[in-house]
Order: C-alpha cells, then sequence, then structure tokens
C-alpha cells in the first residue's frame, strides 16, 4: 500500500512504525504538517493517490485539522477526525464513555473558581482536577486538603490559558498504585501493560514501571465498548482497578504511544498495527472501487 | 554510525544509520535538542519548541 505519515516529529513510535512499513515493502509518504497548507478543496500534501493516511501529529490542533481536511478531500484517515475530536477533549471523552456504559470516574465541569470549589467539596479529598485537553498528566492536580483546592483554582484562574478555565473535576481513583494502558485496533487489544508507581500519576511519560498485563473478559470487553464509544480506530485506553476490584476507564487516547508498550510486552506491537493498518487499506479500496 | 555539528554549540553529535527526517536527537556536549533536518548527508537544525499540547 501507499502510506501517508502526518508528522512534526519523528519519536521511537514513529521510528517503529516505519521500520516495520518499510519491512514489508511498503510505500511510504512522509508528510511534515509543519510545511503543509490546507485548502477547502486541496492541499499541499502528497495525499491524492494514498490508500490511507495516518496521522500521528503531537499537536492536538494539527491532527483535529489535519484530519478534518483529509476525511474532507475523501482520503481515508487513521484516526477519523470524528474519533480525534472525541478523545481530544477530556470533557467529550467522559460523555462518549458515560453514554455507552462504560464506568468512568465520577466527572463535574464547572466554568468559575466559586463553582468548581463546589463541585471539588462535593467530591470531598483527595480529588483530582485536569486541564480539558492535556497530556502525559501534565497540569493535572490532585487536591488533598481546602487549601490546596483555593490556590490550584486560583493559579488556574490567573496564569491559565482560556482553556484552563473550565475546571474539569473528577473524584480519586483509590487504585492500587497501577494504571492499565491497551493498545487496541478497533476495539480489538493487541497489548497491555501496566503502569505502577508510588506516585499518584503512574504514566509511562512520568517515569512509572511498566509490566505486561494480560486483560480478562471483562476488560476486553471493556476496551472493545470504550473504542466504539470514540468511533473507533488505533487507540490507547486507560483502564484502572478499583478498591473493589472493578474497573473503571479514565480515558482514551488518539495518538497513541506504543514504544513502552512494544518494550513491556511479549506482543511485536508495530506489527500488529501495521497488520491492522494493512486491512484498513484494504477495506478503504474496496469502499473507492465499490462507489 | 555517523556524525554531524551541533548547529548551537558546534560540538561532535554521533548519530545512527537509520536516521529519519523528523527525527530529534540530543547534542550531548550542549544539551541542545536538534532535529534532522537532512540524511545524506545528515544535517541538523535547532528543534521547534513544543508549543502546545500532544495528544496523548
Ligand atoms: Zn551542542
Amino acid at each position: 500500500m501507499k502510506l501517508g505519515l502526518l508528522y512534526s516529529r519523528i519519536r521511537k513510535d514513529e521510528k517503529l512504525l516505519l521500520s516495520e512499513l518499510r519491512e514489508r515493502g511498503h510505500e511510504i509518504v512522509k508528510i511534515d504538517v509543519r510545511k503543509q497548507r490546507f485548502g477547502l478543496d486541496a492541499t499541499t500534501a502528497e495525499v491524492a493517490d494514498c490508500d490511507l493516511v495516518i496521522d500521528r501529529c503531537l499537536a492536538t490542533s494539527r491532527s483535529l485539522y489535519a484530519t478534518r481536511f483529509l476525511a474532507a478531500y475523501g482520503v481515508p484517515v487513521i484516526n477519523s477526525p470524528e474519533t480525534a475530536a472525541v478523545c481530544a477533549d477530556k470533557v467529550k471523552n467522559s460523555l462518549a464513555l458515560e453514554a455507552a456504559g462504560v464506568p468512568t470516574p465520577a466527572t463535574e465541569v464547572a466554568f468559575t473558581k466559586e463553582a468548581a470549589m463546589e463541585a471539588i467539596e462535593g467530591f470531598g479529598y483527595p480529588c483530582v482536577i485536569k486541564p480539558v485537553v492535556g497530556s502525559w498528566g501534565r497540569l493535572m492536580a490532585k487536591i488533598d486538603t481546602e487549601n490546596a483546592a483555593e490556590a490550584i483554582l486560583e493559579h488556574k484562574a490567573t496564569l491559565g490559558h482560556y482553556e484552563h478555565k473550565v475546571f474539569y473535576v473528577q473524584e480519586y481513583v483509590d487504585k492500587p498504585g497501577r494504571d492499565i494502558r491497551v493498545l487496541a485496533c478497533d476495539g480489538e487489544p493487541v497489548a497491555a501493560m501496566t503502569r505502577s508507581s508510588d506516585h499518584w500519576l503512574t504514566n509511562a511519560a512520568k517515569g512509572g514501571e511498566t509490566a505486561t498485563f494480560d486483560l480478562d473478559d471483562e476488560a476486553k470487553e471493556l476496551v472493545a465498548t470504550a473504542s466504539d464509544a470514540v468511533g473507533g480506530g488505533l487507540l490507547g485506553v486507560d483502564l484502572m482497578e478499583t478498591k473493589d476490584g472493578e474497573y473503571t476507564v479514565h480515558e482514551v487516547n488518539h495518538t497513541v504511544e506504543f514504544k513502552a508498550l512494544n518494550e513491556a510486552s511479549e506482543v511485536d506491537v508495530p506489527a500488529a498495527v501495521v497488520d491492522w493498518l494493512e486491512l484498513k487499506a484494504d477495506v478503504a479500496d474496496e469502499a473507492v472501487a465499490t462507489a | 554510525m555517523t556524525e554531524s555539528e551541533c548547529v548551537e554549540c558546534g560540538g561532535t553529535v554521533a548519530l545512527h544509520d537509520d536516521l529519519e527526517i523528523g527525527e530529534i536527537v540530543d547534542c550531548e556536549t550542549c544539551g541542545a535538542e536538534l532535529e534532522v533536518v537532512d540524511v545524506s548527508p545528515p544535517v541538523l537544525d535547532r528543534a521547534p519548541e513544543l508549543e502546545e499540547d500532544w495528544g496523548e
């Protein structure tokens, strides 16, 4: 297949993907989004005869708009702009999970410090406050006391970007020191790992320790439902185990990293992802043929 | 292994053979983040700053 790769930085993840694609003899068009323009009916990006384009943009806004344009030109793109739009925004993400009946932490959004303070007091301490757009655990805060709550809200209101004036407050899940990251292709798990840390943020990006994890049927079911809830695609699903031995799904990520997962797991993750991309390219081809 | 010159400090930066355009490498001498803008021969430039949130 001819595969377009939208990027602005080539990380280890993209290198793994590129080397697997090249090994299989696929033609690759690397598209640096920083150099492209997107018009209403055409773009400078070389996507016209791509069987499939995979979006690996790091910046959320680039990812959202570039995929939206490609979809408008009729170019098949992974992930779809619809999926990206839901995953890029924690509010949309939470609402989609809730609507699909996926257990997700209790969440409230407020637009003023005063209303946010009421939300925090409602949850009690500790609770968690997150930016609606955010990653790698950045700017997330666990709030242990009323004093901390007041300080954080004041700082966010004063220093924050306008997106920080949406206060996303969430119950604190007392997990057993680890969370679970699952990489899934249209809801089918490819590999899973746990990320453990003494710190409440257990992200691999924050230096948490990773280990391979076998999903039970319940977790697999949740991953499939959560994936459908956001529109499917190549996704990272973040689960936590609660004290009652249940799962709760925090969020679904649309520009998923798999370097750590590839190292933690026995599965050849890039190979599995490329298997799936080949499948998607075939489906896209058939859709064009029958159109 | 191949090498190129750091645009920040002029030091030598050792590079892997499977270099990709768009990849970010660190200068071991000055710690600068450098972006690979060409591969044959390798050309490095200052990496762009992170501006906004990234996907994950
Ligand atoms: Zn240097």
